[in-house]
């Protein structure tokens, strides 16, 4: 088995085996989405216009629940020490542990988006599109979340900050993801635009954000 | 354990600094393939600091620091680091962990084997290393050395919590080790069979 093969097994396996990894991301996204309607009152036609934006902006708060694993758990049992001597060079290492934070929260969490939909009363026929647009914004919020989570490796209470330093970062993401859903709603205009600004932002984040993680992690080690 | 090639190690003139305060200057050694180098001090003498340079991990205020062998692979992947921490996954059972480091290190199935048989962890294997005691952790942690043969072992206190006969079989395979051509660079409070060819006494020019 590849060295970068048997990186992303092994993430995936210990996402899904430790506790509050998958199951804990999954709920909060249901959570958070269930109690919108509480707060907002049962007007079905205000929970169908908003519910794009509610379910994109719940999942990136999700999301960042999990962002944290993707290095600190190996950073404090010194894992990472020997990942850095590794075959692989630091950046595909930050890549290979983005994309197990991308399989293991970005994918379920877009695959469970439709049945929440279904709480916010957003039209069916847009389902496909909302998962399609969520499978293809995801990557970035897994890479980016990596920049976020190597910067705040060695702190205490990172969470909060690492929150604070990614979700900005997030906002195109957002604006894109949520106007590729609303265009298919309510119009004007095709999807499609912004559903590629999306997949570029995935793109651009996948080769860029390993590489600031990286620098990132060379500082954490010393 | 086959060694794929051997190396000997050169250190010039090294220093290291940390937090803007010099812990060592002026560091020089060599070895040859086959000899191995304690390294000694009181606490915070930079033992660790020095393995980690050389590991890679932590970079040279000045000075050089080269391995020189057949190919031009980087020092860092000549080098097994064993550090105070485990690099144990306790959700993963003893074996998983093993196959990960011989996967990862490009061991493959043999490496895989050579690590499970080295401190007798074999019997464990399939137990989760979170259920491992601490000394069992550590074998855990050594049994990475034959993971993957690499020329370049650097134990930082490696016989922290393990028992006298398994501090007796790190000592055998430190000079297996050395009898196949390979060099050991040991920080240890313990007294140890093995025959350094060096010795380093780091923080002396403080003491003094």
């Amino acid at each position: 088995m590849s060295p970068a093969l048997a990186l992303l097994i092994r993430d995936v396996k210990l996402a899904w085996r430790e506790g509050g990894a998958v199951g804990v991301v999954l709920g909060f996204y249901l959570v958070v989405v269930a109690i919108t309607p509480f707060g907002l009152g049962p007007d079905l036609n205000l929970l169908a216009r908003i519910a794009p934006g509610m379910l994109w902006v719940a999942l990136l708060l999700a999301a960042l629940l999990s962002a944290d694993r993707i290095f600190h758990n190996d950073y404090e049992d010194g894992t990472l020490d020997v990942l850095a001597a590794g075959p692989l060079p630091l950046p595909l290492v930050a890549a290979i542990k983005s994309l197990a934070h991308w399989l293991t929260t970005g994918v379920p969490l877009a695959l469970l988006a439709p049945v929440l939909g279904l709480l916010l009363n957003l039209p069916l026929d847009a389902m496909p599109l909302l998962v399609l647009a969520m499978l293809a914004g995801t990557p970035a919020v897994s890479f980016i979340a990596a920049i976020g989570a190597s910067l705040t490796l060695g702190l205490r209470r990172s969470g909060l900050l690492l929150g604070l330093l990614v979700l900005p970062l997030y906002v195109p993401v957002l604006i894109f993801g949520v106007s590729t859903v609303s265009a298919a709603i309510v119009g004007p205009g095709s999807p499609w635009p912004p559903f590629l600004m999306l997949c570029a932002l995935s793109l651009a984040s996948i080769v860029l954000a390993p590489l600031a993680a990286a620098a990132a992690l060379r500082t954490a080690l010393r | 354990m086959q060694l794929p090639f051997k190396v000997s190690l050169r250190a010039h003139d090294i220093a290291c600094q940390r937090g803007g305060r010099t812990l060592f200057q002026g560091l020089s050694f060599a070895l040859a393939p086959g000899e191995a180098l304690l390294v000694s001090g009181p606490n915070g003498a930079g033992k660790t600091s020095l393995l980690r340079q050389i590991a890679g991990l932590l970079p040279l205020a000045d000075g050089q620091l080269a391995a020189t062998g057949p190919d031009d692979t980087p020092l860092a992947e000549l080098c097994h680091y064993v550090a105070h921490a485990d690099a144990a996954k306790s959700a993963l059972s003893v074996r998983e962990n093993l196959a990960f480091w011989a996967n990862y290190l490009e061991g493959g199935e043999s490496g895989l084997a050579q690590a499970l048989n080295a401190f007798g962890l074999n019997p464990l294997a399939d137990l989760p290393a979170g259920l491992l005691s601490a000394g069992q952790k550590r074998k855990l942690a050594l049994s990475r050395l034959f993971a993957s043969p690499r020329p370049i072992w650097l134990l930082d206190e490696p016989s922290v919590s393990l028992d006298a006969a398994s501090v007796k079989r790190l000592d055998a395979a430190i000079r297996d080790h050395l009898k196949a051509g390979g060099i050991a660079l040991v920080s240890s409070h313990v007294p140890l069979k093995t025959r350094f060819a060096h010795e380093l006494a780091l923080g002396l020019e403080r003491a003094a």
